[in-house]
Order: structure tokens, then C-alpha cells, then sequence
């Protein structure tokens, strides 16, 4: 039993990362109509970025903080930059642009600070809380300090005027110009958020997962997955999709050891991961590619 | 009155395809204006065209600024307000979100509020359904909304486009009554796109005919509604 | 863009025939380590020209063709490690072999439009060293370590070396496969895909079976570079799982673009272009950090990356798209005309390159 809490209270700390990258990539998705394959290297160049203050000194929260600003400047600037004149061109052409984007965070990364494994702190004392055994510091940090992350988005979007004018261009980016929107930079900002969120998830799974350049690769399969399984154009059902394949990922490997366990023979385990995430994604494409909140857009001839 | 809109020797563009080939208007300040013309004459365009929502060339002038390919929401900034064909609404906001959004470039809070009850006094209904979502309005409430969206812009000029679109014509009739308060109270300049050109020329003061892109009649309401051409053409008799 | 020269193309294989012949007149020069790096450009530009089959000709966006040619490496792997099967027996087999997984992909694919299927081939790249790496298969994969092969030799105790004749062997090879896609892309069934490209929901409409285009497409796409996978196999004399990862369809990548979205020879420049800067990368690394005295060790993906974005800027048409609109505006500027180049061309959409050569 105490087994299986645990592997609860980890799939939940893993699906408060998953929602977080989720909810970066439905962000992208409902503003620009575009899914951000890159989302995953650019989050883990922020975690780069908070690791390198951290070694010149700054401690983790700042660093932290520090981390995810420049993250959402970095956004911005992407956006503004490198997305913007790419406005009317083919999709083959921005997908493109996606994939270069990852080879470059990804290859940057590992040129500026190595492949070596690192080990990245905890910001949440091992002794001070977490419940015995069960949910570990750490893990309870996570899920704090994503639904903080989260509860602010949420707040920003629905009551800030700010808020309401990103909701406004994403929806209907021809009527929010004629009341006067900055639609261009509502996208930019949508970016820089997204990037920013990202940032956040990066720098709370370092600890879990160490540090290093591909280890936003699975996380990122799992995104998709917890996207997809939400609703791709619902950030809400991201939120969700995210808890919900965190703890089903965690269930599908304790299932595996239970059964290997009891009849010794290996079915599925911690190995498998990537495969399941890839299942869930042919399914959710295939048999309901709205999700559980989305709508299926109907294409118009 | 001088002249709050001048348009002259507008040219507008689908991408290649050419739309509007040689259009010119004035609109006085304080008055209403009309463009009437068949599907396809080209008044769409020509509001879009204002607006800078497709490509275009030629001169138009608001409040004696060009504005000729400056972006679409710095024109609305100078306070143009467009009423898109099919309302614009945004469907999946409340109709609170949807006037708060209009003021959203707006920095005089108290004014704001203050025009959010005149607004709310020119349509009492949306008052009552301030929380409904804009999309499970009917057609004429939406259009209504889509009107009382425009006016929180404190817009010096409305444009309007086809605004009596599937409406059931006691709701036309009743929107035309508040088009006419507005425009005499709020001192909002308003043109008018309409295929019923009947009620559109009993509301404005001028008349433009469009036809395939271009101006081919223009002068005050009453001359143009008696003019033979048009009886025939546009108001069936 | 027209079709190649018929003269020039019977010249460069000429000389592709030729030049290993002169290995010993000019050994430094025809060394056996440049042609193994000629051999590995083959098989670069085969698995591209599976890639451009999909995406360029039939705008059918795939992410995730290294787990096509992983199939293809792994089932000649298998075939010669477990069956004793010789090597060039492999080659069909490991064709059939992916053009059913190609076409099983294909039928789901057809559900997905756009950036869907950009992102299930994405994940499919992402789960694939896994998936090779799965303990239910390790008897089969050798796990994690891989296979270790032998590379082919020569037959009928020809006098080449083993690079040479790897060399010939990649170069019939390829030259087959170019001569049956140029073909293919020439005829109706070639135009039905390219309509299915530039007119999708159209396409149906016009009589064309779009879904049986699509997958039998998908399906030959990925026997190509699956072809591609089983003839690295014997090159490299090695499979593992990490090397078929998602790096390996940036490479492919890398070449459809560069070359050119839709251009057969492109596809050709382009395996030859990812295969030199990957290989250059060493040098390059080497030339950053001594000197210009930067203390990073500059990888090719980075090239790579600029280069991607770069291109959809600069040259959206790729090297061969670049060169012709090139070529043209010579042509015009020769003849006194405008030296605009035509509206069609100066489009640069890479989904719509127009005729195949």
C-alpha cells in the first residue's frame, strides 16, 4: 500500500511538470496555431540559465526568479524575431524553424556547459516537510509551487485587462485588432509566458531527473501526451491531461514491477516510458482528437 | 461641416484579385452616410479597406490624418470603430468581457464607467444578460452588443457594416432608432453599409452608390432615393 | 524545375564509376576512407530522397524517418546476425519490411493533417531507441549493445577492397532507386500525389483515392530510407539503439531542406551536404576553440539549426531550387528581359516545387 501511495504521490509531482509544459504548449497552440516542438529545449536552457547564476553565487529562489524573467524575454524575442516574418509561410517552413530551434538550444547547452550529468539542488529542505515515506519534500514542493504558478496564470487571464486582451487576440485576432488590440504583441507575450512557464517546469524537475542536456526529451513526449489528452486548444484540460498521464505513467510501471514481482516476468516498466507516452498519443490522434475538453475544429473548404 | 473621413481614389486588393477600383466619399462630421450597392459592389471591402484590412492604395484621410497603411488597430486607436459583417462578437466571452475588451485602450477609468451606463441605457437588454455568454445571444442581441462594444471605443467615427443581416425587422427597426440616438447624442459620425437601402437611406443624410468597385451616384438621401435607377435597382419600385 | 540534363546525369555517372577505379593511380586521393565517406553520403541522400518522397512530393510532414531507417538497419542486422543471410539478400526483405510499417503508419496518418502528424512522427522519433531497447526484443536487437556485423566483401574475388565495392554496391543501389522514383514521380500516380500535396481536400474530388495515395506514399517513403537503414547496417558493420534517435531525422531534415523540398536531386545534395557538415564538425569544434579561442565545443547540430532557420528565410527552396532561380535570372538578365524571376518560382513555397527532376 505504502508502495503504491508513493507512486502516487510521484506521478503527481511528475504531472504538475507535465502540466506546466503542457499548458506552455496549449498556450502556444490556441495563440499562434502552431506547436512548439522546442518547448522542451528551451525550457531546459532556462534551467541552464538558474543553474549558471546559481554557481555565481545567487541563491536558488533568486536564481529562480532571475531565470524564469529572462526566459520570458527570450520568448518575446523569439517571437518577435524569429516567428513573426514567418506569419504567412507553409507550415513545412515553421516546423522547420521549430526543429532548429531545438538543435540549437539543445546543441548550445551542451556546448557552453557539457553532457556531463549534473546534479541540481533542491530548494525544499529534505527534513522539514512531506509527509513520512509518502510524498517527499521535494515532490510536495513541486506540486506547490506549480498550482501557485498556475493559480496566477489563471488570475491573470481571467480578471487582468492584459489577460482578457491575450484571450481576445488568441480567439479572434481580426476583432481584437478593431477594438484596438496590439494582436502582434499579445502573441509575443503569449510567448514569453509560455517560455516563462516552461522555465518554471524545467527548473522544478532538475532535481528529479539531474541535469543535463536531453532531459527534457521524454518530458516533452509527455507534454504532448498530457496536451492531447486534455484538449490540445483547452489550457485548462492541460492542466488536468498533465495530473492525469503523470499518475497513469506512474501506475503503468508500478503495475509492471507488481506483476514482474509476483510471476517474474518483465511486461512493462520504468524502461518503457517513451512507448507509452507515444501510445497515448496514436490513441488520443486517432480515436478522439479533441480530448477530453476540446472541441474538434471543423475545417471550413 | 468639414469633412471627417475623405476618401479619394481608393483602389483595394484580394490578394491579386483588384476589388475596388476607383472609390471617393467624404464623410461630414456628425453626419450619417450610406453605401449602397448590389452583392459584391465592394462596400464590404471599402470598410475593410478603411480600416487597412486588405491591401490598398490611394488616399483616405481621418480627421485630416492619412491613414494609408498604418496597422489595423493603431487606425482603430485614432478612434474608428468597425462593426464587421457577422457582428464580431467574441462568443466565448461574456458580454461584460466583451465591453470591458473595448475599453480596454481606454485610460479614463471613471469615464469609462460612466459610458458603460449610458451604453447599458441604450440597451437595456444587455444589461440584463451582462453574464451570458456573447455566443448563446440571439442575432439581435449580438448585433446590439457588437454596436455597444463599438461605442465603449468613444469612437469619433462608427463604421457599420451590414448591421440588419438576419435580424427579424422590428429588432432592424429598433437598432436603426438607437443608430439615430447615438449618433445625435454621442455626436458619433456614422457610415453605413446596408443592402436594405430603403432604411438606410431614411437614416442617413447621404447616399453613395457602388457598383463593381467603383462610385456611380452620390448626393443627399432624398435626391438619391427618388433618382429612377436606383427605385428600380435597389428599392424595387 | 525542369528535369536534370540527360547529359550531365550520364557524365556524373560516369564518373561516380570511374573515379574508385583510380584508387590505385592516386591513393591519397581515391583512399578507402573517402570512399567509405562517399558511400555514407549515398546512403544519406537515398534515405533523404525517402523523406522528400513523403513530405516534398506527397506535403505528408515527417518527424520521424530515423524510425524507418531504424527498421531497416535492424531487420538487415537481424537477418545477418540470427539467419546467415547475406547481405545484399537483406535489402528486399528489409524493403518489404518497412513499406508495411510505412503503410501501417500511413492509415492512421491519414486522420491527421498538418501539425498532427508532424507531432506523432515527432513522438514516434522520441520512443524509438526505447522501443529497440525493450527487454522482450534484446534477444533479438542485442539490447543496448546492438549488433556487431561484418562488412561485405567483394564477390568472385573481384580485386576491390571492401570500401570499393561497398562503394559500387551503394552506387547501383541508389542509382536504381533514383531511376524507379524519377519514374514513378513522372507518371499519373506521380501527379495524383503532388495534387494531393498542393490541392489536398481538392484532390478527392478530382478522382483521385487520396487515401490509398497517401499511405501506399508512406509506405514507399519509408522503404526507401529503410533501404537506406538495411545498407548502413552492412556499411557501418553495426547497429545500436542510440544511434537511431531523433537526431538522426534532424540530419534527414536537414538534407530535404538544403537540397530542396520536392527536387529528386536535391535529395541528393542534400544527404552529400548533412553528411560533410557532420563530418566537418570535428574541425570545426577544433577550429572554435583553438582559434578563435572560445572555450565551447561547437557541435554540428548547431550548424544544423542555424542553417534550418536560416533557410526557411533565405533559401526556402533549398541549394537546387536556389541554383535554378539562380540560373534563371542569369538567363533573363542575358537576354535583356526583366531579371524578375516568374511568379510561380519567386513564390518560394518549399510545398509547392512544382515538377520532379
Amino acid at each position: 500500500m505504502e508502495q503504491f501511495l508513493q507512486q502516487l504521490a510521484s506521478g503527481l509531482a511528475n504531472g504538475a511538470i507535465y502540466a506546466c509544459v503542457a499548458l506552455a504548449l496549449v498556450m502556444i497552440y490556441v495563440s499562434t496555431d502552431h506547436i512548439n516542438f522546442a518547448q522542451g529545449e528551451m525550457a531546459m536552457f532556462s534551467t541552464y540559465i538558474s543553474w549558471q547564476l546559481m554557481s555565481w553565487g545567487l541563491s536558488f529562489w533568486v536564481a529562480f526568479i532571475l531565470a524564469v524573467a529572462i526566459s520570458f524575454v527570450f520568448g518575446v524575442l523569439i517571437e518577435r524575431i524569429i516567428l513573426r516574418p514567418l506569419h504567412n509561410a507553409p507550415l513545412l517552413s515553421v516546423v522547420v524553424v521549430f526543429i532548429g530551434l531545438l538543435a540549437i538550444c539543445n546543441s548550445v547547452a551542451g556546448a557552453i556547459w557539457s553532457y556531463l550529468i549534473k546534479e541540481y539542488p533542491s530548494p525544499f529542505p529534505k527534513s522539514s516537510f512531506g509527509i513520512a515515506g509518502v510524498i517527499g519534500p521535494h515532490q510536495l514542493g513541486v506540486v506547490l509551487v506549480t498550482l501557485i504558478v498556475l493559480s496566477l496564470l489563471f488570475v491573470f487571464f481571467r480578471f487582468t485587462p492584459l489577460g482578457l486582451a491575450m484571450r481576445a487576440a488568441a480567439q479572434n485576432p481580426q476583432m481584437a485588432r478593431l477594438v484596438g488590440v496590439r494582436v502582434d504583441w499579445m502573441l509575443a507575450l503569449g510567448w514569453g509566458l509560455a517560455a516563462a512557464v516552461g522555465a518554471v517546469a524545467g527548473i522544478m524537475v532538475a532535481h528529479i531527473v539531474y541535469l543535463d542536456p536531453n532531459m527534457m526529451g521524454g518530458i516533452l513526449l509527455y507534454a504532448f501526451a498530457s496536451a492531447l489528452v486534455g484538449g490540445i486548444g483547452n489550457p485548462g484540460g492541460a492542466v488536468v491531461g498533465g495530473f492525469i498521464v503523470g499518475v497513469l505513467e506512474n501506475m503503468v510501471a508500478f503495475t509492471g514491477n507488481q506483476i514482474e514481482k509476483a510471476t517474474g516476468v518483465y511486461i512493462i516498466g520504468n524502461g518503457e516510458k517513451l512507448t507509452v507516452a507515444l501510445i497515448i498519443v496514436i490513441f488520443v490522434l486517432t480515436v478522439k482528437p479533441a480530448g477530453l475538453f476540446g472541441r474538434v475544429v471543423v475545417k471550413r473548404v | 461641416m468639414p469633412s471627417l473621413l475623405e476618401v479619394k481614389g481608393l483602389k483595394a486588393f484580394y490578394g491579386q484579385t483588384q476589388s475596388l477600383y476607383d472609390v471617393g466619399f467624404d464623410i461630414p462630421d456628425g453626419g450619417i452616410t450610406t453605401l449602397l450597392g448590389a452583392n459584391g459592389a465592394g462596400k464590404t471591402t471599402t470598410l475593410r479597406a478603411i480600416c487597412n484590412m486588405v491591401r490598398t492604395e490611394g488616399a483616405i484621410r481621418f480627421a485630416g490624418k492619412d491613414v494609408v497603411g498604418m496597422a489595423t488597430e493603431e487606425i482603430v486607436r485614432l478612434r474608428i470603430a468597425h462593426v464587421p459583417e457577422g457582428r464580431g462578437t467574441f462568443t466565448t466571452m461574456t458580454v461584460d468581457e466583451n465591453l470591458r475588451i473595448a475599453a480596454y485602450t481606454r485610460r479614463d477609468k471613471a469615464e469609462v464607467a460612466a459610458e458603460r451606463d449610458r451604453v447599458f441605457g441604450y440597451f437595456p437588454r444587455l444589461k440584463e444578460r451582462i453574464q451570458q455568454q456573447a455566443g448563446t445571444l440571439s442575432g439581435g442581441e449580438q448585433q446590439m452588443l457588437a454596436i455597444a462594444r463599438a461605442l465603449m471605443l468613444k469612437p469619433r467615427l462608427m463604421l457599420l457594416d451590414e448591421p440588419s443581416f438576419g435580424l427579424a425587422p422590428l429588432i432592424v427597426v429598433e437598432i436603426f432608432r438607437i443608430l439615430r440616438r447615438i449618433n445625435e447624442e454621442e455626436k458619433v459620425s456614422i457610415l453605413l453599409v446596408e443592402q436594405n437601402a430603403a432604411l438606410a437611406l431614411e437614416l442617413a443624410s447621404h447616399a453613395y452608390v457602388l457598383e463593381t468597385g467603383r462610385v456611380v451616384m452620390s448626393g443627399p438621401s432624398d435626391v438619391v432615393k427618388n433618382d429612377e435607377n436606383v427605385r428600380k435597382s435597389y428599392l424595387g419600385y | 524545375m525542369p528535369a536534370f540534363p540527360k547529359k550531365w546525369l550520364i557524365a556524373l555517372i560516369a564518373l561516380a564509376v570511374i573515379v574508385p577505379l583510380l584508387q590505385p593511380l592516386l591513393p591519397n586521393l581515391v583512399s578507402d576512407y573517402r570512399l567509405f565517406l562517399v558511400s555514407t553520403m549515398m546512403i544519406a541522400a537515398i534515405a533523404v530522397l525517402g523523406l522528400n518522397l513523403l513530405t516534398g512530393f506527397n506535403g505528408q510532414i515527417s518527424l520521424g524517418h530515423s524510425a524507418f531507417y531504424a527498421v531497416g538497419a535492424y531487420t538487415a542486422a537481424i537477418l545477418m546476425d540470427k539467419l546467415n543471410m547475406p547481405y545484399w539478400a537483406t535489402l528486399p526483405i528489409a524493403a518489404v519490411v518497412c513499406f508495411v510499417v510505412g503503410y501501417l503508419f500511413g492509415l492512421p496518418a491519414l486522420k491527421l493533417e498538418g501539425h498532427y502528424l508532424a507531432l506523432a512522427t515527432f513522438a514516434l522519433a522520441l520512443a524509438v531507441p526505447q522501443i529497440l531497447k525493450y527487454k522482450w526484443l534484446e534477444d533479438l536487437t542485442g539490447g543496448v549493445q546492438g549488433i556487431v556485423l561484418s562488412k561485405p566483401e567483394a564477390p568472385f574475388g573481384i580485386p576491390l577492397s571492401e570500401d570499393q565495392w561497398l562503394y559500387y554496391y551503394i552506387l547501383a543501389v541508389m542509382v536504381i532507386l533514383y531511376w524507379a522514383a524519377s519514374n514513378m514521380l513522372n507518371s499519373r500516380s506521380g501527379r495524383a500525389m503532388m495534387a494531393i500535396r498542393d490541392y489536398h481536400i481538392a484532390a478527392d474530388t478530382m478522382g483521385i483515392d487520396t487515401a490509398l495515395y497517401k499511405t501506399v506514399t508512406f509506405g514507399i517513403s519509408a522503404a526507401y530510407t529503410g533501404i537506406a537503414g538495411a545498407l548502413s547496417a552492412s556499411a557501418i558493420a553495426f547497429v545500436a539503439p542510440d544511434s537511431f534517435n531523433f537526431f538522426l531525422s534532424i540530419k534527414f531534415l536537414i538534407g530535404l531542406v538544403v537540397g530542396g523540398v520536392g527536387s529528386l536531386s536535391g535529395s541528393i545534395v542534400g544527404g552529400i551536404f548533412y553528411v560533410l557538415v557532420d563530418n566537418s564538425a570535428q574541425a570545426l569544434s577544433t577550429f572554435v576553440k583553438n582559434d578563435l579561442g572560445l572555450p565551447f565545443d561547437l557541435s554540428a547540430y548547431t550548424v544544423f539549426g542555424i542553417l534550418l532557420i536560416l533557410l526557411m528565410y533565405l533559401m526556402p527552396m533549398g541549394i537546387v531550387g536556389g541554383v535554378y532561380i539562380l540560373f534563371r535570372r542569369l538567363q533573363r538578365a542575358g537576354r535583356g528581359g526583366s531579371t524578375a524571376a516568374p511568379a510561380a518560382v519567386s513564390q518560394s513555397r518549399p510545398a509547392e516545387a512544382g515538377k520532379s527532376h
